[in-house]
């Protein structure tokens, strides 16, 4: 499908399907290396954007739907993600304009807007076992993607195969940031749970593109 | 009297928020304090709504200067930053450093009518002073001078006194915010024990406890005025005996 308003939707719906089906899940990785409720404030987070999105106006451009789901975030999720990812979908709303819909360049400029504002954000860096541990190999994937040619579909299943194996490759580090940092050397051996959220969201925007 | 800069006290618990305020409130009656802590059903978490309120009730004329305690409480405040209109920005300074004791020195020297920009300083100081190990294992400065008792001399270290603490509290917690206000009244370098007198979080540090030393000095031509008073402020006990 075109990535439209309504891929936006899509996108967040399947996202917010996905963050429900893996609240457990998220929970229990936030539990072992931070405060337990990873999954219960992005739950909640994405439940509201998909209420907000409903609000929008019919003719709504994709960065205004982006700019909603921030704001949204930014207000409901009570954890560091809603800062960090309201922060994401901020940025990732500037590249796209005023178009009606995201081409295979924008996609890529969106992409790496939004990690962008993550790393302004929460400051932290490759291999800190944060987020952008599944963020920026998508970035990479997304960017080669587009080089080889390939559609927005494509573009997004690679990012998304990207921020999957970045979050499997959080496990075996020591957090550097966050809350999980206090706990040093014992953070190792536990998958990040913010990259885990990424994996999902990214994975819903491949789904929802294909 | 001119507005004072307000402070906002962000918090994952909303009671963690309160009790500081309540803290730095009794150092500074006369400055805002406001709390955002929780979420906005008062969970653990930090709510933008409640920072955004916040900031916008704190400032009263002078600006608004806001602390945090764990890493999200700082992101919300810095992401209520950027999202400010850019006339309201300027007048807010997000500053990580220690919750309370940043935010204490920041009430502290708001109360004595320090800018925007020196309320900020002095949460970074207070994070300087928390830090401090090694300013721990700093030799006092009082053994570098010597020091007769009774009247002030004047030496190589400028215009010293020596002083006994004798109220029960010490120089600590409203003595001390007592002691800062009154040495920032005077503009001049003045050192107590070698600390900045100026410094909450440096005069705390020295663990000035009934019975101990002060040693007041001012290296500036003009700071006998700021040494005498302060010598006075010590040995009137601070309303404690």
């Amino acid at each position: 499908m075109a990535l439209d308003t309504n891929w936006v939707s899509s996108w967040i719906s399947a996202a917010a399907g996905a963050v429900a089906e893996h609240k457990g899940e998220l929970n229990t990785l936030d539990r072992e290396i931070g405060d337990g409720d990873h999954g219960e404030n992005m739950d909640r987070g994405m439940r509201a954007s998909v209420d907000a999105l409903t609000k929008l106006p019919d003719d709504a451009t994709p960065s205004a739907a982006l700019r909603s789901i921030a704001m949204t975030l930014i207000s409901t999720v009570g954890g560091a993600s809603g800062p960090l990812y309201g922060t994401a979908f901020l940025k990732a709303a500037e590249p796209v304009g005023d178009a009606q819909a995201i081409d295979g360049e924008a996609l890529v400029a969106l992409l790496t807007a939004a990690r962008d504002g993550i790393v302004s954000r929460g400051k932290a860096e490759s291999g800190d076992k944060t987020m952008i541990d599944a963020w920026t190999p998508a970035v990479e994937a997304a960017s080669a993607s587009l080089a080889a040619g390939a559609d927005p579909a494509a573009i997004l299943a690679a990012a998304a195969e990207a921020a999957e194996k970045g979050s499997d490759a959080t496990i075996p580090l020591v957090a550097r940031k966050g809350r999980a940092s206090y706990l040093g050397e014992r953070s190792a051996g536990h998958r990040d749970p913010g990259a885990q959220s990424t994996a999902l969201i990214l994975r819903a925007a491949a789904e929802t593109a294909g | 009297m001119s507005a004072t800069v307000g402070i906002v006290f962000v918090s994952h618990s909303s009671q963690l928020a309160a009790g500081a305020v309540a803290l730095a409130g009794q150092m500074a009656p006369s400055v805002t304090l406001l709390p955002a802590g929780g979420t906005d059903d008062d969970g653990i978490g930090t709510s933008f709504g409640k920072v955004m309120t916040a900031v916008g009730e704190a400032d009263q004329g002078a600006g608004v200067v806001v602390v945090s305690d764990l890493g999200s409480a700082l992101l919300t405040a810095e992401t209520v930053l950027d999202l400010l209109p850019d006339d309201e920005r300027a007048r807010v300074r997000v500053v990580d450093g220690p919750f309370v004791e940043g935010g204490v020195a920041a009430a502290v020297a708001a109360e004595t009518g320090a800018d925007l920009e020196g309320v900020a300083a002095a949460v970074e100081g207070a994070r300087a002073a928390w830090g401090g190990a090694e300013a721990a294992e700093a030799p006092p400065a009082e053994a570098a001078a010597p020091q007769p008792a009774g009247g002030g001399t004047r030496g190589d270290a400028g215009y010293v006194r020596e002083v006994l603490v004798r109220n029960p509290q010490g120089l600590h917690a409203r003595p001390a915010a007592e002691f800062v206000k009154l040495a920032n009244t005077f503009p001049v370098k003045v050192t107590v024990n070698g600390k900045d007198a100026k410094s909450l979080l440096g005069v705390m540090s020295l663990g000035l406890t009934a019975g101990a030393t002060a040693t007041i000095a001012s290296p500036d031509d003009d700071g006998e005025a700021a040494v005498d008073a302060l010598v006075e402020l010590i040995e009137g006990g601070f309303g404690e005996i």
